[in-house]
């Protein structure tokens, strides 16, 4: 069984900082991470293996850099990792992001049939969730998404049983094989590697793809192969307000509990006279 | 089947960088772990760089190095309430080439340094905690344990570079525990800012830097200095106190540091800024007195865990950076002559250190941490009646200058009485010399 775990490396947007001049984001200094939504996947796919003995790949497009994220999913226990990264490849959006990506599942299923692509749900930095489907539509694959958990996996059989959430509901699902999967956060934890997935992760070495390499069709990456255009990028209005030190003189809770509520009140007028009224109405 | 490795290196910081590149570069199989997600991310520095010792590692470094300003003025300022008498000294000698101090963000500078050691040929992992030495019958260090499943990794000998808590040496019992009179609790604040203000409010260019290093009343007696940087777009401001005199007083560190932003000559300087990040660490500031065991069969420590600062000078890195290089160094020395890292062989570390400034500096000051300890009035009554006198001295109000003197000679007397003064003269003297 082979699985394919299809990750993006995203700035931690929990660190991310808006220049207060020029309103601009502020990408320097900002770690970069595995799409929090991918580490449900992949530490589902790494689950698969555990019990079927499957061999988990992860995949993605990107910079460089990138080679980081996939050496931590290299530690966290996958079997190889493929670095899909081309200067064609800048500027894709979604379409040709699932376009590029199916190009190096379809190679790589050359190597050995894929019989699960694990997707994150969404990312942190786009939000479409259109990257999964996509390569799911593209391959033909039976689609999976906001699965709250896999109860199994038949081999055999090729048959699939997952719980997904849906509106209203949770739904029991049976599929064939091969299929595209978006876990739910919150469904389980990434593990913890044993010492030598950390030496693995470490010393195996990546295998860099090209355009050429995947096969991909110059049209249909990068600028040329995405039809998105964005038209305005703003900046909303912070909701938070500076934090305030509050003093109290003696210092007990209850002076600061006094202090803390004048400090709101002032802040907020008209709080102290809702408040109030509701009082008086009992 | 249990890896093996000419050397381990525990710890990320100055100390296990300069001793893992320095192996790696030497051509030794070496291994460094570090338990944070990346180098630089449990660590905390001031931070000023001292080039001398960085560049005996890496003597090209400034080409890629992200320093942030070098340094063209140092300030020295005695904070009373509402004012400050100080010291500048500023020099247009200092924009050369090769500078010599620089400010920066710590975490940038242990990253790059990461990767030099990766490119030398080092294997380093991170998000990986050792939890103990292991060692054989004979008591020789023969590797580490560290949390992970399978956890067990030997060498021949084990650098501990792992900061100041010095867990691992503590655990095996080359250290006692640290005394809160020892070690000093230091935070700070990245407080972000256009670089525009930067220029005007220091006058300074782009690349240059100012150093305001303070002292006073700010640490309510207690027993610490402060300090403002520039960086590149932003101002790194910060305020620490022996671990001691926190836990007696009335103040938390949080507080002092809110005190020292509103101190009337500090807020202008960062007025408008923003904070981008607050961090706190603890200092070793015990001293040569303080240093513990640095060897043993199979070890050796290095850096804050070898308790290596100069609190006086607020050098540390630089001590860092040259111990973890003295402990590689030795250990390369060992290997061309195909000597086992016994203890008795690993005592050319002490004798490397021993001839270079860290001891000789640190020797220096030895009674400088009990002095200053058992001695409050340097921290609450002598600034407060230097910037009394600075203040009478420069107000010109129809006084006699002879009186102003006698007004100022008395108001010393009065606060230290003259066997006082004496006593103090002396005590400071004596604890530098």
């Amino acid at each position: 069984m082979h699985i394919v775990v299809c990750i993006k490396q995203v700035p931690d947007s929990a660190q991310i900082r808006i220049h207060p001049v020029t309103n601009t984001i502020m990408r320097q200094g900002v770690p970069a991470i595995i799409n929090p939504y991918d580490l449900f996947s992949l530490e589902e796919a790494l689950r698969i293996k555990d019990r079927t003995g499957a061999r988990v790949t992860v995949l993605t497009m990107g910079p460089p850099m990138a080679e980081n994220s996939l050496r931590k999913a290299l530690s966290f226990g996958a079997d190889a990792a493929v670095l899909l990264t081309d200067r064609k490849f800048a500027g894709s959006d979604t379409l040709a992001t699932s376009y590029a990506l199916t190009s190096a599942i379809r190679k790589l299923a050359e190597e050995e049939p894929v019989d699960i692509v694990f997707c994150g749900k969404q990312t942190v930095d786009g939000d479409t969730a259109q990257v999964g489907p996509g390569i799911a539509t593209r391959l033909g694959l039976q689609q999976l998404t906001y699965i709250s958990s896999i109860d199994s996996v038949d081999t055999q059989a090729r048959e699939i049983v997952v719980h997904r959430r849906s509106e209203g509901g949770v739904q029991v699902l049976k599929t064939a094989l091969p299929c595209m999967i978006t876990m739910l956060e919150g469904t389980n934890s990434i593990r913890f590697g044993s010492m030598d997935d950390m030496f693995r992760a470490a010393r195996t070495p990546l295998r860099v793809w090209s355009k050429d390499d995947a096969a991909a069709d110059e049209t249909k990456v990068g600028l040329k192969g995405s039809p998105t255009v964005v038209s305005k990028v703003f900046v909303p209005k912070p909701k938070a307000e500076k934090a305030k030190f509050i003093e109290a003189e003696g210092g007990t809770a209850d002076a600061f509990a006094a202090a803390a509520v004048e400090a709101i009140f002032a802040a907020q007028p008209k709080l102290s006279t809702d408040l109030l009224a509701r009082a008086a109405q009992g | 089947m249990v890896e093996k490795f000419d050397a381990i290196v525990v710890g990320a910081g100055p100390s296990g960088n300069a001793a893992a590149y320095t192996l790696a570069k030497g051509g030794l199989n070496v291994l460094q772990l570090e338990r944070g997600e990346y180098p630089g991310a449990k660590n905390v520095q001031g931070g000023i760089m001292y080039a001398a010792e960085l560049e005996k590692i890496i003597p090209d470094f400034r080409d890629d190095c992200p320093t942030e300003r070098h340094i063209i003025e140092q300030r020295v300022w005695l904070l009373g309430d509402d004012s400050y008498i100080g010291t500048n000294y500023r020099s247009d000698a200092f924009n050369t080439d090769r500078p010599n101090r620089y400010t920066i963000i710590r975490a940038n500078i242990d990253k790059w340094f990461s990767e030099k050691i990766r490119e030398a040929g080092g294997l380093q992992i991170c998000e990986t905690t050792v939890t103990e030495l292991i060692r054989d019958g004979s008591g020789k260090v023969i590797g580490v344990r560290t949390d992970r499943e399978g956890g067990e990794i030997h060498a021949d000998v084990v650098i501990m570079a792992d900061g100041v808590n010095a867990l691992l040496a503590k655990r095996a019992g080359y250290q006692p525990e640290l005394q809160p009179q020892n070690v000093a609790l230091a935070v700070k604040e990245i407080l972000f800012i256009d670089p525009e203000l930067i220029q005007q409010r220091f006058g300074v260019k782009e690349e240059e830097g100012v150093v305001i290093e303070i002292m006073g009343k700010v640490t309510k007696g207690m027993a610490g200095t402060a300090f403002l940087y520039t960086n590149k777009e932003s101002l790194t401001i910060g305020i620490g106190c022996l671990i001691s005199d926190f836990k007696a007083g009335q103040c938390p560190p949080y507080k002092m540091l809110e005190d020292l932003k509103a101190h009337p000559v500090i807020k202008p300087l960062i007025d408008g800024a923003e904070m981008k990040e607050y961090a706190a660490h603890m200092i070793p500031e015990g001293g040569y007195k303080a240093i513990p065991q640095l060897y043993g069969p199979g070890w050796m420590v290095a850096g804050d865990a070898a308790h290596f600062n100069n609190a006086a000078h607020r050098e540390g890195s630089n001590l860092a950076m040259a111990s973890g290089r003295m402990a590689a160094e030795t250990v390369l020395e060992l290997k061309a002559k195909g000597q086992p890292c016994t203890a008795a062989n690993l005592a050319a570390y002490k004798a490397k250190l021993d001839q270079s400034f860290i001891m000789k500096d640190l020797k220096k000051y030895r009674n400088l941490p009990s002095v200053l300890h058992g001695n409050k009035q340097f921290f609450s009554e002598y600034p407060d009646v230097i910037n009394a006198a600075a203040h009478n001295w420069f107000t010109v109000d129809s006084v006699d200058k002879k009186t102003k003197e006698k007004q100022i000679m008395g108001s010393f007397v009065k606060t230290r009485s003259v066997l006082g003064l004496v006593g103090d003269a002396i005590k400071l003297v004596r604890s530098v010399r």
